[in-house]
């Protein structure tokens, strides 16, 4: 592992792109990145989540032009979203599988104007900067950037799905993403962020960043779905900045992969602002993921809910970490963080740990972590109904995650996930579509 | 179709079923009244298969077997149906899906092809009707945020689509507007046939006079103690239950 990051390290040093910033940009990440120490077991924040498994970091992304199969679109395709896809093929833009609307809705950094290089270069790097803890993977990404998405919302954007998604690869490769979403003031929007592949062995690992700024007034819906094979590696953060009375909605689901990890950071950083997080996990076989959450309280009467639920199948192993950190002058904080697990099989793991730090005396914060059992009464009104005892042990687990995605105010987003999910917990997929 | 003989039964080491004797034949339609806490809920409780109900004496037959050796999921294959008191809320399954698995299990018990998906929405449809239920709740998290008597109805068209042999319904007339009274009573007349038995447990006489039952049985105490046949509903209105609770009456 060493070797592979030292050779990356030596590697970094020739970025090619002629962006008047990145030449800079990229230095910095890379110096930082170098200078960086390398997670080992003893680090607190990387404990349950070893790195051996990430043998693929290359220095240089795919790069080849993309030949794909049908499946690959398919699945890329959200119903309903037709209209508004982005799809990125190791981690090229695939224009001719994107729709004229979302190309137009979008720019790439490297396509940028006078004004939007000025906006990417008024907030890339700097929203993931804001967090206290140094993330070496962003930095990476920062070092290897070479070109990315601009979202630069000004009034409403409807249901937009950006797809990274990768293909298996004669060598193995990394797939560096970048995303900067910008909403100004009263704006509107809402983002499907969408890791997948095909359906075969995969030999890549993503890289993925998100920084995402919410003007006064704005709200963005945000979903982040991780729905790749389960030997795509992943290791990503988003990284979000809200302003006065911002709103903020985000659905984080991860399926679960060899080696999964996501740092999802919310800073609230003027008042009035609002947060609702949410996620699922759903690992099975000797699947990892790994939720490390972070919510910055920095200004006064501000809320945040988090509601995170995991099922882990099998061997699985999941860690979620849920940090809720009230600064001083965050008075009349209220925060809210639940994370409740089902183990389905004495082999499955969680490390579940809510990590408090308060240092203002006039908030309110509940949290709890929970390993929790299904519900008895439950599974005798099921089983009264004729319903084996295994399948009713499928059904309320599956409703157990159901129930946050039927919560999702975008239909198209549910009757993707649903069918999803269904087939994880061996469901008849047909019933879970919202019927008229 | 059932005979219970002397049934003794626990609930968290308390003794609640006190040698409880009952036989119904098939068509028959029988009520349970008698005062809180006397045991009629935990006797559905017994005979649907709930865990930590322990029966300590005494047996139940149902269709020529032994009852009381089924899983709770076998009795209602058995068809056997508990209307529940108080029906439980499953947020995530929705009402459509548990309903598919449910008919879709006890059909296989019958040796009978699960139905497809278009087929069990047309049957689920035209039953929800039935039940004077908005078509919405067939995709609402099963009793989820249901109002009381929207939970009972729901019971009740469970009841229709599994179409079972012993239907116990546990005050499924409790908290129901007039309306609400008089669909259930319908349903239940429209499911009387001669292989078909009911248990009805209710506090009132007035859905007797709808569902017009073959015998009336107080139960006082963990057993039955006494019997009559639908004018013993209207002499209890008009009584009280103090009377019998004395050991005036015995079954
Ligand atoms: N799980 C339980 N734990 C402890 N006691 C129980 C439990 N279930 C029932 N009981 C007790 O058993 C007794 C009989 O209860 P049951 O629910 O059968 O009464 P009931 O006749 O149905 O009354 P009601 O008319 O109020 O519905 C009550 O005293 C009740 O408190
Ligand atoms: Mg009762």
């Amino acid at each position: 592992m060493p070797e592979l990051f030292q050779h990356q390290q030596s590697e970094l040093a020739a970025s090619t792109v002629k962006l008047p910033w990145l030449t800079a940009f990229n230095q910095r990440g890379a110096d930082a990145f170098r200078t960086a120490a390398l997670p080992t077991r003893k680090t607190e924040a990387w404990k349950y989540t070893p790195l051996t498994a990430l043998t693929r970091l290359a220095p240089q992304q795919c790069g080849q032009p993309v030949t794909y199969t049908n499946p690959l679109v398919a699945f890329a395709r959200i119903d309903g979203l037709h209209d508004h896809r982005l799809v990125f093929v190791n981690g090229i833009l695939d224009k001719q599988h994107s729709s004229a609307s979302a190309l137009a809705a979008v720019t790439l950094f490297s396509e940028a104007n006078a004004e939007q290089q000025a906006l990417i270069a008024q907030h890339l790097g700097h929203v993931a900067q804001q967090s206290e803890s140094p993330n070496l993977f962003t930095d990476l990404n920062d070092a290897a950037l070479s070109d990315g998405v601009l979202l630069h919302i000004r009034d409403h954007q409807p249901l937009l799905q950006i797809s990274w998604l990768t293909t298996s690869e004669a060598k193995p490769f990394t797939v560096f993403a970048r995303l900067l979403v910008v909403l100004e003031r009263h704006a509107q929007a809402a983002i499907v962020e969408h890791y997948g592949s095909d359906l075969s062995e995969q030999n890549s690992v993503t890289n993925a960043v998100t920084e995402i700024v919410i003007n006064d007034n704005a709200q963005l819906q945000h979903y982040r779905l991780q729905t790749m094979h389960s030997s795509a590696q992943h290791i990503g953060s988003c990284h979000v900045d809200l302003q006065r009375d911002a709103r903020y909605h985000g659905f984080h689901a991860g399926f679960g992969s060899t080696l999964c990890r996501n740092d999802l950071v919310v800073h609230h950083n003027q008042g009035g602002s609002h947060c609702q997080l949410d996620g699922i996990y759903v690992p099975q076989h000797d699947e990892l993921i790994d939720f490390h959450t972070c919510i910055e309280h920095r200004a006064a009467h501000c809320t945040s809910n988090e509601v995170f639920r995991g099922i882990m199948n099998d061997q699985a192993k999941a860690v979620f970490n849920g940090r809720i950190h009230i600064h001083p002058h965050a008075q009349k904080t209220l925060a809210e963080l639940s994370n409740k697990n089902l183990l389905l099989t004495p082999g499955a793991e969680i490390f579940t740990k809510p990590e408090l730090e308060i240092y203002a005396d006039d908030v309110k914060c509940a949290h709890g972590a929970t390993v929790a059992q299904l519900d008895n009464k439950a599974m005798f009104y099921l089983q009264s109904r004729g319903i084996s005892k295994a399948d009713a042990e499928v059904m309320l687990s599956f409703g157990f995650i159901n129930e946050l995605i039927e919560q999702l105010p975008d239909e198209a987003v549910r009757n993707l996930l649903r069918p999803m999910l269904a087939t994880r917990f061996d469901r008849d997929s047909s019933l879970t579509h919202d019927i008229g | 179709m059932i005979s219970i003989n002397n049934l003794h039964a626990n609930v968290e080491d308390k003794q609640i079923l006190k040698g409880l004797n009952l036989t119904i034949n098939p068509g028959e339609v029988h009520a349970i009244m008698g005062p809180n806490g006397a045991g009629k809920s935990t006797l559905g409780n017994v005979l649907a298969g709930r865990e930590g109900y322990e029966v300590t004496d005494g047996s139940v037959v149902f269709h020529g077997q032994d009852l009381l050796d089924l899983e709770a999921e076998e009795r209602a294959r058995a068809g056997l149906f508990l209307a529940f008191q108080y029906p439980v809320e499953i947020p995530g399954v929705s009402n459509l899906e548990f309903l598919k698995a449910s008919v879709d299990a006890v059909r296989s018990q019958q040796g009978k092809e699960p139905l497809d998906s278009v087929q069990f929405l047309k049957l689920a449809r035209e039953k929800i009707k039935a039940v004077n239920l908005d078509q919405s709740f067939l995709k609402r998290g099963v009793n989820e945020g249901f109002s009381g008597g929207e939970k009972k109805r729901n019971e009740l068209m469970q009841m229709m689509l599994l179409e079972p042999s012993l239907c116990i319904l546990d005050e499924t007339d409790s908290g129901l507007d007039i309306d609400a009274l008089q669909v259930v009573a319908e349903g239940v007349n429209a499911m009387r046939d001669p292989n078909r038995s009911f248990i009805i447990v209710t506090h009132y006489q007035r859905l007797l006079d709808y569902i017009v039952p073959d015998f009336v049985h107080v139960l006082a105490n963990g057993k039955i103690v006494k019997s009559g046949g639908k004018e013993l509903a209207l002499e209890l209105e008009e009584k009280g239950y103090g009377w019998l609770e004395n050991g005036t009456g015995d079954a």
